[in-house]
């Protein structure tokens, strides 16, 4: 808590007092094209994340439901887009969509989708996967079809669930930066990109300050609003489900087909991207791979962009980032546990970094701890410190259903059995939340693997982060580097595909059980 | 390898704060040259050059990177008078005004490297059609070039931009926009960055897919395609039009508020040295401000240096460049 006081709302607080003025707040909104921005910003978010849901929901199904071979590597795939820094899929997508697309608002649709299915597929399928199956066996048997079952039992049991992906799914994308500036081209920008054009190209501060105030209002009513549905929706169940086998000739058919379709909408993209790290001088040619070792192109000729060393910056930074996540994430969930009625105020206050544009929390830590013995800028632990505050949130959905579900019986079982009150934690609260705990900080260190908006409004000492690099490879003339850097971004979905295997293989309570908020 | 890293922060760190500490002494201290993101940290001639100072004076460097050179500028503003190294590196003509204004530098900031923003053509793509390439500005609007250019949005990309004032300067103050109306009706393609217009769009990029076959891109993209060009070639695929180049000029300066304004001073004179600004051409692709350095052959034989390029005083673009910027969204994107 005290982290994201410090870290979050300190900086903040003291960007908005230092630069506000009387006059900014009405300047900024009477700005010219600023309800163009807003209106586009909202229904390019509204359209994405119906679309989201709509595309997510036959694989939340398959992958919740039913056991089959390649179901782990399948949920790796449909995760790891979601991991990917935008600069990433946003080459890739511009890649593969017709040039007619590019620059249009169906662009940015089209890779917002492809960036959140994971959030449908994760929070839905794990309730999904809890639902009680007599429930629908039961409407089976009252001679329910199964679209009336669907539309009867499963969808209002899904409803806290589907709530709660929804308001993910619009969360980020009406913050979206990256696919918005990359693909939305230049008549489309959504409120973001004009935060961080008005600071970083009219170094208009005050200005971006009152619209990130303005995101934030939206934002946290959104949250604030759909919480409320969900609390309403949420009902309390005993757990029934499992993971199967598809038995009947027509669900082998849905598993083999759903399952192809969504690989083959999940590969194409991703094989797009690795593909063009490949290709050189309009042939096919491991050159990029054989010198990612050094930084020197040619002799002589350097970018000083080392790729592997920016890995290993990288991965130094997920550690790091994992563990303070992971801790102050553990924290927050044992908070919001423990205090019942405050608690969903202190889980929506979580949120908001992600509702946060990263120019403005980046801004904000500059000078706030500008000051000895505070002056903490460009010190290398402020980068992997603003990829906690990223993956905090996701930390906390993962753990908190876990705690919930402890029985306060078990504790009072071991005490009765003679265990101190700190043993009695010991051997009932923590060693049950180890594995999620194992497995959301390996989401932690793929967030920050990724992690591209925030680190960028960070001043850097030493070397740069993977989708820094990345990012500069790209942004070179030249074939070389960038081949090079979809080298590299080659190695980031890999080694972000890893280690949400490894976390997920890791636990099967994923980061959005119980996703209801209750 | 890990934990020589981290070993390496933690002496980066060490060196720092007792750079921060150590009052004005025998002993040099450690001071921070702030640069934007393209800037090398590590691994380059130019880094080597930086290491040579150290050897010579005692005076080690460290590398800040602080974001795109706009970003670099507002934090700078943010932190005027108490800033985030001691040196800046690269601050543009765009934005120079901003930084004076936000009372950034101790001192004059001074020059040290150009460079220009130009209309490129593919070669080939012209070769092929028997078709001339352009070069005037005008010749964009004639029916022949129809649909070929790609430019970048002003408002977002600094190339955009400095191609939106070369075009002003042109036509002038009074007929700009009329320009834009024609190219538009001549059906010019906008987009966001420079990397969409230069690799998506751009027929001449080597590995491009994109099928238009003029782009705005740098004077300096032509030796940079020959540099980086696998296999190797000896020519260049790609031609720059030379009276439509804006000149860029980055400039350098002591940061108001270093606690080490001689070390700094130092820095901020061997920036301009031979020895640091021979090494700019092959590793930013910019010219040196140091008119005693000789040239790279592949700068000297496939970038353009034009002799009349466009340009703006700092204090006149940072007047007008919110006007300009809105009119032309108004024109070309409404």
């Amino acid at each position: 808590m005290v982290g994201l006081a410090l870290f979050y709302l300190w900086p903040l607080a003291t960007l908005f007092t230092r630069v506000l003025q009387p006059g900014s707040v009405s300047d900024a909104l009477s700005a010219p094209g600023l309800g163009r921005v807003l209106w586009f910003t909202f229904w390019q978010a509204l359209a994405s994340t119906a679309l989201t849901m709509v595309v997510g929901f036959a694989p939340a199904y398959l992958l919740a439901r039913f056991r089959f071979r390649g179901r782990s590597t399948l949920l790796a795939l449909v995760t790891v887009p979601f991991m990917l820094p935008t600069v990433v899929v946003g080459a890739a997508f511009l890649a593969l969509l017709p040039a007619s697309w590019h620059g249009t608002a169906r662009a940015v649709i089209v890779a917002h989708v492809f960036f959140n299915i994971a959030v449908v597929v994760r929070l839905v399928g794990a309730m999904w996967a809890v639902l009680p199956t007599n429930l629908t066996a039961a409407a089976r048997t009252l001679g329910a079809t199964p679209a009336q079952v669907l539309r009867f039992v499963v969808l209002p049991l899904l409803q806290p669930a589907l709530w709660a992906a929804a308001t993910v799914v619009f969360l980020f994308t009406f913050t979206s930066f990256g696919a918005a500036k990359l693909l939305g081209g230049t008549a489309n920008p959504t409120l973001e990109v004009e935060i961080a054009r008005r600071a970083t190209q009219l170094g208009d501060v005050d200005g971006a300050a009152v619209l990130s105030l303005l995101q934030l209002v939206i934002l946290g009513a959104v949250v604030w609003w759909s919480s409320r549905w969900q609390r309403r929706a949420s009902l309390h169940l005993a757990a029934g489900g499992a993971a199967r086998m598809a038995r009947a000739r027509h669900e082998r058919r849905f598993v083999a087909f759903a399952g192809m379709l969504t690989a083959l909408v999940m590969l194409v993209p991703l094989v797009v991207l690795m593909s063009r790290s490949f290709r050189l001088g309009g042939g096919w040619s491991l050159n990029a791979w054989r010198t990612l070792g050094s930084s020197e192109v040619r002799p002589g000729v350097s970018l000083g962009v080392d790729p592997l060393a920016s890995l290993l910056t990288s991965l130094n930074f997920a550690v790091v980032a994992a563990l303070i996540s992971v801790v102050i994430g553990g924290l927050a969930a044992l908070a919001i546990t423990s205090a019942r009625r405050h608690g969903s105020l202190l889980d929506i206050g979580l949120m908001l970094p992600l509702g946060t544009s990263a120019v403005t929390i980046g801004l904000g830590m500059l000078i706030t701890f500008d000051t000895a013995p505070f002056d903490w800028r460009a010190r290398w632990w402020l980068i992997p410190l603003g990829h906690a505050l990223v993956a905090t949130p996701f930390v906390v959905r993962a753990l908190l259903p876990v705690l919930r579900s402890i029985p306060a019986d078990q504790r009072a079982a071991a005490a009765t059995l003679g265990a101190s009150p700190l043993l009695a934690w010991l051997a009932v609260d923590v060693r049950r939340t180890l594995r999620p705990l194992a497995a959301s900080a390996g989401l932690a260190a793929a967030i920050s693997l990724g992690e591209f908006g925030a680190t960028t409004f960070l001043t850097r000492a030493g070397r740069e982060t993977m989708p820094i690099a990345i990012a500069r490879l790209l942004g070179r003339a030249g074939e070389i580097p960038r081949a090079q850097g979809f080298a590299l971004a080659t190695i980031l979905l890999v080694a972000s595909g890893l280690i949400i295997g490894l976390a997920s293989g890791a636990t099967r309570a994923d980061w959005g059980a119980r996703a209801d908020g209750e | 390898m890990k934990r020589f890293l981290l070993a390496g922060l933690a002496g980066a760190l060490v060196l720092a704060a007792c750079g921060d500490d150590t009052p004005a002494s025998s002993t040099p201290a450690a001071i921070t040259l702030v640069a934007y993101d393209s800037f090398p940290t590590k691994d380059t001639p130019l880094n080597a050059a930086l290491d040579a100072f150290t050897a010579d004076t005692g005076i080690v460097v460290n590398i800040a990177t602080a974001g795109d050179t706009g970003t670099m500028v507002t934090k700078a503003v943010l932190t005027a008078g108490n800033p985030e190294g001691d040196v800046m590196w690269g601050v543009d003509n765009t934005l120079l005004s901003a930084a004076i204004d936000g009372m950034v530098f101790a001192g004059e900031p001074t020059q040290v490297d150009f460079g220009d923003v130009c209309v490129n053509y593919d070669i080939a793509w012209f070769a092929e059609r028997s078709v001339p390439p352009p070069t005037t500005m005008d010749d964009l609007l004639l029916p022949e070039y129809r649909d070929l250019l790609v430019v970048q949005n002003p408002a977002t990309s600094s190339p955009g931009l400095a191609f939106l004032m070369a075009t002003i300067a042109h036509t002038g103050e009074d007929s700009w926009q009329q320009y834009w109306t024609d190219l538009r009706a001549n059906g010019v393609e906008v987009v966001d960055s420079w990397d969409s217009a230069y690799y998506e769009r751009f027929s001449g990029a080597a590995g491009s897919a994109g099928e238009k076959p003029l782009v705005v891109s740098y004077g300096s993209s032509p030796p940079a395609e020959v540099v980086f060009a696998d296999p190797p070639r000896d020519d260049a695929p790609t031609g720059v039009v030379e009276s439509t180049c804006f000149r860029q000029i980055e400039y350098a300066g002591v940061l108001r508020g270093t606690k080490h304004p001689d070390e700094a001073a130092q820095l901020a004179a061997f920036l301009l040295s031979e020895a640091f600004q021979e090494e700019l051409p092959l590793t930013l692709f910019v010219y040196p401000a140091n008119p005693s350095v000789a040239l790279p052959e592949v700068f000297t034989k496939f970038a353009v240096v034009p002799t009349n390029p466009f340009t703006f005083d700092p204090a006149t673009i940072a007047a007008n460049r919110q006007q300009w910027q809105d009119k032309w969204t108004e024109i070309v994107l409404r």
